[in-house]
């Protein structure tokens, strides 16, 4: 059970940002894709959730092919999709409880009591309760992230993507985030995929890291063998600040 | 000219996406009967004031071009209420309510656009143009025709009163006008300028916000655009709903 991406394509009018990447997303893992600015992983991420149309290649959720699927399919396999997007994505206009009800209010039949015990569920779960009533424009960077978890995590997903979560964060919220994210996917045995270039998240939580270099995939392995990397533009990548060392 | 033809495809296409996989009916409903009460609430104090002064204004210089006395006062009041309810109201109106509220309407999209909460629609699997579009065209669509009737009804009363403080013409000899004159068949065109506006004010500025790019800066043009391009779609709706029906 898991995402896999074969041969994918993409590339805008001359640049060719992805150049056939294969990668396989495994459940219950945090697959994390990593490279630097300009490397294509948000065109990949885009790619794999939908946002963008792929050029050539295939992405499999689980057997079903993503961009080649009927309407009704790809619908269904949506519903079974959360994001945190790097700026959360909260909907302005929407309080906390109204941003994390409204998927469940678009595609379940759920009542209203139900809805709101599932979101006083999931906002103490991303440790967040009593703040129903508090709209996005009142809450920090981190706890815009965490209710954009919690919106994510709403209709209890089985792949959960993750764009960035650490940017504008400071390093205890980051790594508050971080860990959130690691426990949801132990407990609820999520295909998580999370794009970010925190060489700090990468190694915290990282159990299955792609590099993406210039459009390729360079390099795939575990948090424990980046940091075994002697030479190359990973290498130059991982030990570029002091604060990451060799083993 | 080919970007002419490209953005009247794009929303042509625009338009035709937002019945592609319909949500529930009744987050429609609700989202639309908000937005028709915001927009109309929203709008309500600058059309009283705005219909209320033109009306004055239509009756005093349409007195003075009167002034030969040849004709009988009482023409002041047909003329005003001929011209309020044929075209100022309905369109001088909508120019004011494309500045007011597809301003709105393509920043709250654009906005929308440029912090990815359009992307977090479309992940969910939620139609983003039907959701967006759908509630803010109907509510165009309900409300323009009722702050179109309270404009015309407003013009013609400011009308009559600036007449009668004036000493330009008598309200009696004011309504004496209207009614002598009065074609119910100009109301009818009214309503169908005030439906075709609605649409084409919410749904252009729509677009723009819609396929807004960039920050900031791109919101404001694209609700400077909203607001050109449905000025410019109004123009030409209206010399062909004139040329159509009258």
């Amino acid at each position: 059970m898991a995402i896999e991406v074969q041969n994918l394509h993409k590339s805008f009018g001359d640049k060719h940002v992805l150049q056939g990447i294969d990668f396989t997303f495994h459940k219950g893992k945090i697959n994390m894709i990593i490279g630097a600015s300009g490397s294509g992983k948000s065109v990949m991420l885009k790619s794999i959730v939908g946002l963008m149309e792929p050029d050539e290649g295939k992405v499999i959720f689980d057997g079903v092919d993503f961009h080649h699927c009927d309407m009704t399919t790809k619908r269904e396999l949506r519903k079974n999709i959360g994001m945190l997007f790097q700026g959360s994505a909260l909907f302005d206009s929407m309080t906390v409880e109204q941003n994390v009800t409204f998927p469940l209010q678009m595609f379940t039949k759920n009542s209203v009591a139900e809805n709101r015990d599932r979101v006083a569920f999931v906002l103490e779960r991303v440790k967040l309760p009593g703040s129903e009533k508090l709209y996005p424009s009142e809450l920090s960077g981190g706890m815009m992230k965490r209710v954009g978890i919690a919106r994510a995590i709403a209709m209890n997903p089985n792949y959960l993507f993750v764009d960035e979560p650490n940017s504008g964060l400071d390093p205890l919220t980051a790594k508050v985030i971080d860990e959130l994210i690691q426990e949801l996917t132990y407990e609820y045995e999520m295909t998580t995929v999370v794009v970010s270039h925190d060489m700090n998240s990468v190694v915290n939580i990282g159990d299955n890291i792609m590099f993406l270099y210039k459009g390729k995939k360079e390099w795939e392995g575990d948090n424990k063998a980046i940091l075994a990397i002697t030479s190359g533009p990973l290498e130059e990548f991982v030990f570029v600040s002091d604060l990451i060392r060799r083993n | 000219m080919y970007k002419l033809f490209y953005h009247i495809g794009r929303y042509v296409l625009l338009v035709r996406g937002i019945f592609k996989t319909p949500e529930k009916f009744s987050i429609y409903y609700q989202l639309a009967i908000r937005e028709a009460v915001s927009m109309t609430n929203g709008s309500l104090f600058i059309v009283v004031i705005i219909s209320t002064f033109i009306g004055g204004v239509q009756t005093i210089q349409i007195a003075y071009q009167l002034e030969t006395g040849l004709l009988p006062d009482s023409i002041i009041g047909s003329v005003v209420a001929a011209t309020s309810i044929l075209e100022l109201a309905p369109t001088v109106l909508s120019f004011i309510l494309a500045g007011r509220i597809g301003s709105n309407i393509a920043s709250q999209i654009g906005t929308m656009r440029v912090t990815e909460q359009i992307d977090a629609l479309e992940v969910m699997g939620i139609n983003s143009k039907g959701y967006l579009l759908i509630p803010r065209i109907v509510a165009g669509m309900i409300s323009f025709p009722v702050l179109i009737t309270i404009s015309a009804f407003l013009m013609v009363v400011g009308g009559m009163f600036a007449g009668q403080a004036g000493g330009e013409v008598t309200v009696t000899e004011f309504s004496q006008g209207m009614t002598e004159y009065y074609d119910g068949f100009q109301i009818v065109v009214m309503y169908i300028k005030a439906v075709i506006y609605g649409f084409l004010i919410s749904s252009i500025s729509a677009y723009q916000g819609f396929y807004t790019s960039g920050g900031a800066l791109e919101v404001g043009e694209a609700s400077t655009r909203a607001v050109v391009f449905s000025c410019l779609a109004m123009v030409v709706a209206d010399y062909l709903v004139a040329e159509l029906l009258l």
